[in-house]
């Protein structure tokens, strides 16, 4: 058989992230909100979308513990549920980022040569343009439905996944089990998913966990730019762009919602830092336009 | 030298020819085209037709790229939608906006980064290093319109020294524009400092480890000249192409910040033209965004070459 960086079993994995302090911090914040989210419309003590005229720009009180908003809703509810329909967008549009870029980003390092080249020169092109502008473009062209928004970040997002897993396959593609399996007359395909891509799935696990807050963060910027997710359903983007006008009055209103949302992206963070020492892979920050 | 630089400006062309490609096809595979998105759903055949006809929208899609991309070489960037006017014209006003904007930023920005990243590689993990690392994290993590909000808060809202959003119009003198710019650069200078200041740190401390940094020590070389002589210039050209790089996400972060601050250059102009459903607004936008992303690489890339010798001999 062939040499091979042992791959660590999940349960060792998970529980090496959690003997880490940022590991366990993170872990903690992330299931928190995860928590949250789940369980929003059964504690959300009033109706997010309940306008209520004569509670306007209400300050935190027991009735309304976060205050109310410029039309009288209440704020903690909102804050409560108005991760859901972001982090529901992330999660598919990650699994889709995933899919396609592996596929991709480890068949490229495997066939390499001119198909390599020219795949790579699209790849290089399209991330040439700011993700944001990518996605206007198409969100432009298709509106912007929670349903468009999924495919559009799935494959934009994309981009930065075929090239970490390629830049992580070929350290593999030229080892001698891989060359063996090209001797016994392996499909490529088959090559790809027996061989290069067990090697790969740190790199990968990371890479998906970071594309998770950035597509995250993504969907606020949008909803922020009334691009994202749409009226009445609440969204931690959308909130804090309709609190801007009244922050003198009504700070809290725009405090809420920027606190969950940095929360659980920093809580991404600390996690999969830990996760990227646990296993030993380089941690991608968000540089590329990504 | 002179292959290196041909095969830079080579990839840099094909880069941008792709860069066209793509805009147009992108949208030829979705459904509608500008005359269906523009128009909406109410309209009827006729006025969809008479569109299409205006606007050449009937004619085979390899023919009209043709024509799009050759009107885009003699800078012909189409007429908008919304505005019936041409794009270039609506264009360059905001773009002369977005290019002080960056221009600020880079300016203060970057000098600012390569300090800050010296002074934290010198002492990594001392007390001055996790105060900018740890400032820089926050910089790094959270999103740019959230950024921007708080320096509004603080800046604007509370300590009352700026105004928090622009008013004045896309035509002021360059001079107005200087001074709204002002914490609009500062949020992008916040975030772009943060990524450099990272990289050069990084740069710095294997530096400091390297070979020749510890022979100049032996040697007795003041602490001083050391740094200026043998740190900085060894961690100036790493971070020559992370500036490069960098580049694309101050593009892309300009399209929020600008539409925070009201700030009217390129970015906000995009995202009124997404919300006109203005179809050719949108493509050109992106397609100049590119470009100019592509550009700067390449500018970094040629700095990069005449100052390390090293890359000129790989090459070959």
């Amino acid at each position: 058989m062939t040499a091979r960086r042992p791959a660590l079993p999940l349960p060792q994995v998970v529980r090496d992230v959690l003997a880490q302090r940022s590991g366990r911090i993170g872990m903690a914040i992330v299931f928190l909100h995860l928590a949250v989210a789940m369980a929003a419309p059964l504690i959300a003590p009033q109706d997010p979308t309940y306008q209520d005229a004569s509670a306007m720009l209400q300050s935190p009180s027991l009735a309304h513990w976060f205050g109310t908003d410029r039309l009288g809703r209440d704020v903690f509810s909102r804050t409560l549920l108005g991760g859901r329909e972001a982090m529901l967008i992330a999660t598919a549009a990650t699994i889709i980022a995933m899919a396609w870029g592996s596929a991709v980003g480890i068949l490229v390092a495997l066939i390499g040569g001119r198909t390599d080249a020219i795949v790579m020169r699209f790849i290089d092109a399209m991330m040439s343009i700011p993700w944001i502008l990518l996605v206007m473009l198409f969100v432009a062209a298709l509106g912007s439905s929670s349903a468009a928004l999924v495919p559009v970040l799935g494959f934009s997002y994309g981009l930065s996944a075929v090239y970490l897993a390629r830049a992580a396959a070929l350290d593999f593609v030229a080892r001698d089990f891989v060359v063996a399996a090209q001797i016994r007359g392996h499909a490529r395909w088959a090559i790809a998913v027996t061989e290069l891509l067990p090697n790969v799935r740190d790199s990968l696990a990371v890479q998906g966990a970071m594309q998770w807050s950035w597509i995250l963060l993504a969907v606020s910027s949008l909803s922020f730019l009334g691009m994202g997710v749409a009226p009445p359903t609440p969204d931690w983007g959308q909130m804090i762009a309709d609190a801007r006008g009244i922050m003198q009055r009504a700070p809290w209103a725009l405090i809420c919602p920027m606190l969950a949302l940095s929360s659980l992206v920093i809580g991404v963070n600390l996690a999969v830092d830990a996760l990227a020492r646990v296993t030993g892979v380089e941690r991608t920050r968000r540089v590329l336009g990504a | 030298m002179a292959a290196a630089l041909l095969e830079r400006l080579g990839l840099a062309l094909v880069t941008m020819i792709i860069i066209v490609v793509v805009v147009f096809f992108a949208l030829e595979l979705m459904p509608g085209d500008a005359c269906s998105v523009n128009l909406g759903r109410g309209a009827s055949d006729s006025m969809l037709a008479a569109c299409q006809k205006r606007l050449g929208l009937d004619q085979p899609p390899l023919w009209r790229f043709a024509a799009w991309a050759g009107d885009i070489l003699t800078g012909d960037l189409g007429i908008s939608m919304q505005r019936e006017r041409p794009i270039a014209e609506i264009v360059g006003w905001r773009l002369r906006n977005t290019l002080i904007l960056a221009g600020v930023t880079a300016a203060i920005g970057i000098p600012l980064a390569l300090g800050l990243g010296v002074l934290a590689g010198l002492n990594p993990d001392g007390p001055l290093d996790m105060t900018i690392s740890g400032i820089a994290i926050f910089a790094m993590t959270v999103p740019e319109f959230i950024s921007g909000t708080l320096m509004i808060l603080l800046f604007s809202v509370i300590l009352g020294w700026a105004a928090g959003v622009v008013t004045i119009g896309y035509k002021a003198p360059a001079l107005d524009l200087l001074k709204a710019s002002i914490l609009p650069a500062a949020t992008l200078i916040f975030i772009l400092a943060a990524h450099i200041l990272r990289m050069v740190r990084a740069s710095v401390i294997e530096v400091m480890q390297s070979d020749f940094v510890q022979m100049a020590r032996l040697k007795g070389v003041p602490r001083r000249r050391m740094i200026l002589h043998h740190v900085v210039p060894n961690t100036l050209l790493p971070a020559i192409s992370i500036i490069g790089l960098t580049m694309a996400w101050l593009l892309g972060g300009v399209v929020i910040v600008e539409s925070v601050f009201n700030f009217p250059g390129l970015g906000r102009l995009a995202v009124d033209a997404v919300a006109d459903q203005d179809l050719p607004l949108v493509q050109a936008i992106a397609l100049l965004f590119g470009f100019i992303y592509v550009l700067t690489n390449l500018g970094a890339d040629l700095l990069a070459l005449t100052l390390n010798p090293r890359l000129r001999a790989r090459r070959r």
